[in-house]
């Protein structure tokens, strides 16, 4: 039963990361690829009416980590305090900026709210990327079960760790690049005019980096946390999952160059869940590996919740999971198709 | 450590108060625009339209501050209280998670469709939107009542043999009595916060002499459902949230009544000091056998006051428990006086010209805001010492390797943070307010630069 949790907690991080992802790619890249006051209206008009139900998944995968782990969400939230607590207000930021944005017409308001749109943004992607580094390599749990780290110390990997160091920071640069491309597909595929071009042009730079970066990570991660090779070479079927990811990285390219931008896009969308699947099941059955005493990780035996509760669970959340993907459904087909300028007069 | 607990309970304390300011109003409005909608179909006047489209666009601004200040709600049970979280997080777990699942996904998407889609809608289709954003934030209230209910009456567990407390009844959580009776007395109190910020600007209106036709419908439909909600407050909910804490936490009660001793016909402090040191209220204005009466319906019978109880299981902070179900209940008392004068007045057809009453309306606005507040302080601590009622001091679900100085560090970030979206948001419906519910054509960002 806690094997089926474990991959329902990381359907729903991995759906948070593919539609979240867009969101705060677009963001990063915002000054990029607009250029005056209307094309960054477009940007924002893109993700504005989705951003919030995409941020949902962000709560929805958290309540579940909470009921179905309970050992896992105490430690892993109380152990990285700080990074968690500057991601939320940085979610607080990016949420306002979008929000308020629009609401009055002054440049000098507009300039402002951009520009924290954009960082918070990007910084929410190097954040992401530096939590997952954080888990793939270990963090110094005691016997309790619990730790506290450090935003840094002396960016090594050793005992000491800080939530950055060279490796952490390393995977939150891959994970830059991944959503910005993410974000660029997602722009080319809902504009017209010079932000689509210039997404477009910017997704193909984009490719060549992040091809880089996932060769980097590959090797590196292969280094740093020896679990995930050996899981992959004990149980191969688990190739299938860095397979999805090849697989999505050439059709992005593939796709890109014939520009279609929808299929390019799935194929980023495929990627990034290739990506995750590949490091979850390279990890499993560890949750939070440690990096003091193998034994002291945790896992998905010792901190799962009791037996009754994850069997009742589970049957509200297939129901309750079939009405959000129902509600999903008719949203994105509701505001279907390319953002236009005029449609700004609608809403507010 | 008791230094770092402190922190740690001031800094869930600080936000769930600010955030609690938003969703009271979400809930509230829901609502009321449900109404405004109802209108409009009902009588084919595009009045109520446009009535409902104003009220959409202060929804709008206060709904993302709900959601922007949520999450860190749900984030801090782990970040500051991991012993609890590891502890409880099978049970209070479910609720959380249920609510993401259930209501926000819900919420999140037809508020997209109510906010953006009027015109593809069409009149049902935005309706349907509107009604289903009502559902998805009631339901939402629900369950996160019902996870405050079971740290105040916790039910359907067991213990396992690492302490951890395991789920037994997935209703047993669900329909705790204790949640029904709190969720009743919770979303009246949120309904009479949206009908007092209704009929406070329709009042305000009127009497600026500004948008008289919107003004009169505002103050209408926020008095008629204002003193439903006002009286409904009392009885039965508040009367039955008060009997159940009489059942199960009578040390609670006798914190918030300042009840020292145990009596027989014991009486209601209408006001008073009450002296921890001395174990008495000061300078007290009493109306005798009251409470044993409204406690247990016999004007004689016994409640139990603090020193039937070891000084230890008392809430930590006596006075502030005294005085807060004090606030709340003196402000529930005057909304009831004030929505009845305002419905007897409406009835008659002199509310509209009664400035006196109008002036009362408009500067009631922050006052179901207050007692919203205080009867969620006299709630939690008068919960204290537990954070599981009976079950789990407080002091031991904190994290414990989570510092002071860095729980001081988030705190006073979210203080300054939280304090530009206060004025951020007063900023945006002051112009809302300003701009009136027949706006000018909406600004349409040029091509050019």
């Amino acid at each position: 039963m806690e094997t089926v949790w474990f991959c329902l907690v990381a359907i729903m991080i991995a759906a948070y990361v593919v539609l979240d992802g867009f969101d705060l790619g677009a963001g990063a890249i915002h000054f990029l690829v607009a250029k005056t006051d209307a094309e960054r209206h477009l940007v924002v008009r893109s993700i504005g009416p989705v951003w919030d139900g995409n941020e949902v998944w962000l709560l929805a995968a958290g309540g579940t980590l909470y009921f179905a782990f309970p050992a896992l969400y105490a430690s892993g939230f109380s152990g990285f305090y700080l990074p968690l607590m500057i991601v939320l207000w940085l979610l607080i930021l990016r949420g306002v900026s979008i929000e308020f944005r629009e609401k009055v017409n002054s440049p000098v308001w507009i300039k402002f709210w951009d520009v924290v749109f954009a960082a918070a943004s990007l910084l929410l992607a190097v954040f992401y990327g530096a939590a997952l580094g954080n888990v793939v390599r270990g963090v110094p749990l005691n016997d309790k079960g619990y730790f506290f780290e450090a935003l840094w110390t002396n960016f090594r990997l050793g005992t000491e760790t800080g939530i950055l160091d060279w490796y952490t920071i390393l995977v939150g640069l891959a994970a830059l690049s991944t959503l910005s491309l993410h974000g660029a597909l997602w722009l080319a595929l809902k504009t017209d005019g010079p932000v689509h071009d210039r997404s477009q042009t910017l997704a193909r730079a984009a490719w060549w980096i992040l091809l880089v970066f996932t060769i980097l990570v590959t090797v590196v991660t292969f280094l740093v946390q020896p679990q995930v090779p050996s899981s992959l070479s004990a149980h191969p079927a688990g190739f299938v999952f860095p397979l999805l990811a090849v697989a999505g990285l050439a059709a992005m390219g593939w796709f890109m160059l014939r520009k279609d931008d929808l299929k390019g896009f799935l194929a980023s969308c495929l990627y990034i869940v290739g990506m995750l699947t590949s490091v979850v099941f390279g990890l499993y059955p560890l949750v939070l590996p440690a990096s003091t005493n193998p034994a002291y990780s945790l896992t998905v035996h010792n901190a799962k919740a009791g037996e009754y509760g994850l069997r009742v669970g589970l049957v509200w959340w297939i129901v309750g999971m079939a009405l959000a993907s129902a509600y999903f459904t008719y949203v994105y087909r509701h505001f279907a198709g390319k953002v236009k300028l005029e449609d700004g007069a609608s809403g507010y | 450590m008791p230094d770092a607990l402190i922190v740690h309970r001031l800094h869930f304390a600080f936000t769930v108060t600010f955030h609690y300011l938003f969703p009271q109003l979400t809930m509230g409005l829901a609502l009321l625009i449900v109404i405004l909608k109802s209108l409009a179909l009902r009588t084919g006047e595009e009045h109520y339209n446009r009535a409902a489209r104003f009220w959409m666009k202060i929804f709008g601004i206060n709904f993302a501050l709900g959601v922007v200040t949520g999450i860190p709600m749900e984030f801090q049970f782990g970040t500051n209280w991991a012993q609890f979280s590891k502890a409880a997080g099978g049970v209070i777990g479910q609720t959380l998670a249920m609510e993401g699942i259930f209501s926000f996904f819900l919420e999140s998407s037809f508020l997209g469709m109510f906010l953006f889609g009027e015109k593809r809608l069409g009149p049902k289709g935005h309706w349907f939107a509107a009604f289903m954003v009502f559902v998805g934030s009631w339901l939402s209230g629900y369950l996160i009542v019902a996870t405050d209910a079971w740290m105040q009456r916790p039910v359907a567990y067991t213990l396992g043999p690492n302490g951890e407390i395991m789920l037994t009844s997935f209703w047993g959580l669900l329909l705790n009595h204790w949640a029904l009776w709190q969720y009743a007395h919770n979303m009246s109190g949120a309904v009479i916060t949206g009908s007092f910020v209704l009929s406070a600007l329709g009042a305000f209106y009127l009497l600026v002499g500004k948008h008289q036709r919107y003004g009169q419908t505002f103050v209408r439909v926020g008095v008629i459902t204002g003193v439903v909600a006002t009286l409904f407050q009392l009885f039965p909910s508040g009367d039955g949230q008060g009997r159940l804490l009489a059942r199960h936490q009578p040390v609670t009660l006798a914190a918030m009544e300042g009840l020292f001793y145990t009596q027989k016909g014991a009486p209601i402090a209408l006001i008073g000091q009450p002296d921890v040191e001395n174990q008495r209220l000061d300078n007290p204005l009493l109306i005798p056998r009251t409470l044993s009466f409204l406690t247990y319906r016999r004007w004689m019978s016994e409640v139990k006051g603090l020193d039937a109880f070891p000084p230890s299981d008392w809430p930590d902070n006596i006075p502030l428990v005294y005085y807060s179900y004090h606030v709340m209940v003196g402000l529930g008392t005057i909304f009831i006086v004030i929505m009845v004068v305002c419905a007897w007045k409406l009835w008659k057809g002199t509310l509209y010209a009664s400035r006196g009453m109008l002036w009362v309306l408009m500067l009631s606005l922050p006052f179901p805001y207050i007692a919203n507040t205080a009867g969620w302080v006299t709630a939690e601590v008068g919960r204290q010492p537990w954070v599981i009622y009976g079950l789990m001091r407080t002091g031991a679900g904190v994290s414990s390797q989570v510092s002071s100085g860095n729980a001081w560090f988030t705190l006073l970030g979210f203080m300054g943070m939280y304090t530009v979206l206060g004025i951020l948001f007063l900023f945006l419906v002051y112009r809302v307010v300003e701009e009136g519910p027949e706006p000018p054509p909406v600004f349409v960002p040029q091509k050019a630069t």
